[in-house]
């Protein structure tokens, strides 16, 4: 059975402590980006030839796309494997991706040299079909419709738009395998971008399976955002944390990341590229640290026992993510090299700018869904879920 | 799950009559006249690292730099083209790659392969500045020009902008030693291979500038201005026996001769497969006409129409 628990907006006050927090970052953002903008990329970051590509790329899109994946994984378990009774999870998560997915859409015009062009990439004539990041920005915007698409019943609830929502809901359940397949398509695709880079991607984290690799971690920590999320909003709004559904949420991520760890030490393995884990080396510690963040959940809620202590199951998350975080930074920044250090090697770390343009990004997600949570029927209705 | 043959894409091959450079180490005397004459050709500003700012010193290929000549030192620096207690120097532009990565990663088709000349242009009206090609290429040829709202990607050409009036590469009309030389690339590597059959210590000649297609006809030579024969008589170096370019990723229309380990003047190892084809053939494989998503989404699609319940409808007292 899946006993529906009708959401309802949370009320209260909108400007509190964290919402002035959020703001004072976003105009901080906003005042770096003019910067940038008159000046260049130049002006506020680090970025450099031998470092192309900063945290706006990675922490921004590539990472920021992984943490949205709440909405993906959640909505897969319900309505793909039919676990109905998670049902009270889809729309915060769904929530959260589509502005973690919507942002990394806007933040990829921050970090474009020639951002006039972005439409290009979607353009035939211009657009470039073998290319990776083609497949990629296809398959994020048409993601990004089919989430307000997915999402919109909230706001027609809202505002009371019953006829629209009805015809909606009749042909919802083609978005719903629409936006099953669009992250399942681009979050494997973000891991093939670094497919081209060849030999200048250190062989732990450069193999032919990195799209299985990165869509596996991306599902678990669409899962482990899910626990993540559920607890910090049950306490930020002193409500019941849902236990009852979080527990087996937490079960089924570490399932997924038995597989997924088996996959990533099998390739290891049989490419032969384990022995650069047993190198005194950055990257080897790096790798060490990504393994240790994935492995910790099968310590922490391993058992059915650890799984009912609400602490246990946050840390679980946290952990999940910090490795997907890893696995990506890993990749992308510190197993890349250009090799060309002949004459001066390349170095790269994030100026305090390119920072607080990431961290006003993830603000206005978080003010977005403070905003959106209190005032539209997203979380469920406290009590009526249990 | 992944069917192997059907999609696989092979490492492309350089177009047969494609145009490229043939850089002798051992011949290049280090005077930078090719850097200059880049500058030059491509109305590139000159590039500061000195107190005085008096002269272009680039120490790497930039935005505003396609050509550099980079040295290789070790200990005493004695010997011209020793490994130890010797130095050597090394050409730094565009190799024009038979399967170029940055061609593979970029979204918008700026970069692009002249299929004829195999020349790896680039068209900032249609670049989106997002860098891929910076981070795929593995010569870390393509540079951004980091320093203007407006930047551009900066890299060699071929000089193809030159081409209709006559001109080659400028770095090769200029090198006064022959040490780079302009030609098709199958007649460079000929000539590449003539070089490396010799015996080293003796002498022979060498040709500069451009090298005339094997049974180029007067008017296929017409094309191109300056002298034909501007050999002279040079000793053979002390090669390594490999032409760099040959066979790196599948080839590159720009070789190179050394005497110097490769790695150690700084050209990567490479294996003969480009990472062009890999990464192609892993998208080919799961989108090839999208039978695969399409596939897949019919199969959700169906799942999820029988999963999918309206709120309303629950609210009736249905599963």
């Amino acid at each position: 059975m899946s006993a529906h628990h009708p959401a309802a907006p949370v009320g209260g006050k909108l400007f509190n402590l964290p919402v002035m927090i959020c703001s004072v970052f976003i105009a901080a953002m906003v005042a770096i980006l003019f910067v940038r903008f008159v000046f260049g990329l130049g002006a506020v970051t680090n970025l450099n030839d031998g470092y192309p590509w900063g945290i706006w790329v990675v922490f921004d899109v590539v990472i920021g796309s992984a943490f949205a994946c709440g909405g993906f994984s959640v909505a897969m378990l319900v309505y793909i494997f039919n676990r109905g009774r998670y049902h009270p999870l889809v729309r915060p998560a769904l929530l959260a991706s589509l502005f973690g997915y919507t942002l990394a859409g806007v933040g990829v015009l921050f970090d474009l040299g020639r951002w006039w062009n972005f439409w290009h990439i979607l353009w035939p004539g211009y657009a470039n079909p073998n290319s990776v990041m083609f497949e990629v920005a296809v398959c994020i915007s048409a993601y990004v419709i089919v989430m307000w698409i997915e999402f919109s019943p909230v706001f027609m609830e809202q505002w009371g738009l019953k006829v629209q929502k009805q015809k909606l809901e009749k042909v919802l359940f083609f978005f719903i395998a629409l936006g099953t397949l669009l992250p399942m398509m681009h979050q494997s695709s973000l891991g093939t971008m670094l497919v081209v880079m060849g030999p200048q991607i250190n062989p732990l984290w450069q193999t032919p399976i990195v799209p299985l690799l990165y869509l596996l971690s991306a599902i678990t920590i669409g899962y482990g955002i899910v626990l993540f999320e559920s607890c910090v909003a049950a306490s930020a709004y002193r409500r019941q944390i849902e236990m009852h559904l979080l527990q087996p949420i937490a079960k089924i991520m570490l399932g997924v990341l038995a597989v997924f760890m088996l996959v990533r030490f099998g390739d290891l393995v049989f490419r032969g590229a384990f022995g650069h884990a047993l190198s005194p080396s950055l990257e080897a510690l790096f790798f060490w640290l990504e393994t240790a963040c994935f492995a910790a959940p099968f310590l922490i809620v391993g058992t059915p026992g650890a799984r009912r202590n609400p602490a246990r199951i946050f840390i679980a998350g946290c952990a999940i993510m910090m490795g997907g975080v890893l696995l990506r930074i890993n990749g992308f920044l510190i197993g890349y090299d250009t090799g060309l250090g002949v004459d001066h090697g390349w170095n790269y770390f994030p100026s305090i700018a390119e920072m607080i343009v990431t961290i006003g990004m993830f603000a206005i997600e978080v003010l977005a869904y403070i905003v959106i949570t209190r005032r539209f029927p997203v979380l469920a209705r406290e009590g009526a879920a249990h | 799950m992944l069917p192997e043959t059907a999609c696989a894409r092979d490492t492309l091959q350089r177009p047969p009559e494609g145009l490229g450079l043939l850089y002798d180490a051992t011949l290049c005397v280090g005077c930078q006249a090719c850097v200059a004459a880049c500058k030059r050709a491509n109305d590139n500003p000159a590039e500061f690292t000195a107190m005085d700012k008096l002269w272009d010193t680039p120490l790497d290929t930039s935005g505003h730099t396609f050509n550099l000549i980079k040295m290789y030192r070790n200990g005493t620096m004695e010997t011209k083209d020793s490994e130890l207690n010797g130095f050597s120097f090394m050409k730094t532009s565009c190799m024009h790659c038979a399967d170029p990565s940055c061609v593979s990663a970029c979204p918008v088709t700026a970069m692009h392969k002249d299929p004829v000349t195999g020349v790896v242009g680039y068209d900032p009206d249609a670049c989106i500045g997002c860098r891929y090609c910076v981070a795929a290429c593995p010569f870390g040829i393509p540079k951004y020009q980091y320093d203007s709202p407006t930047g551009k990607i900066g890299k060699c050409e071929l000089c193809r902008h030159r081409h209709e009036d006559g001109h080659y590469s400028a770095c090769a009309e200029v090198c006064p030693t022959g040490a780079t030389l302009f030609g098709r690339t199958e007649d460079l590597l000929a000539e590449a291979k003539r070089r490396l059959a010799l015996k080293p210590g003796d002498w022979t000649t060498i040709p500069r500038g451009r090298l005339p297609a094997t049974g180029e006809t007067p008017e296929a030579a017409a094309k191109w201005k300056g002298l034909v024969d501007q050999g002279y008589q040079a000793q053979v170096g002390n090669y390594l026996q490999h032409v760099y370019g040959e066979t790196e990723y599948g080839g590159t229309q720009v070789l190179k001769l050394s005497a110097v380990n490769f790695q150690k003047v700084g050209m990567p190892d490479l294996p003969p497969k480009s990472s062009a084809a890999t990464s192609e053939t892993i998208q080919h494989t799961l989108y090839g006409g999208m039978i695969m998503p399409i596939a897949v989404l019919a199969g959700l699609t169906w799942v999820a129409k029988r999963n999918v319940v309206p709120d309303d409808a629950e609210k009736g007292g249905q599963s």
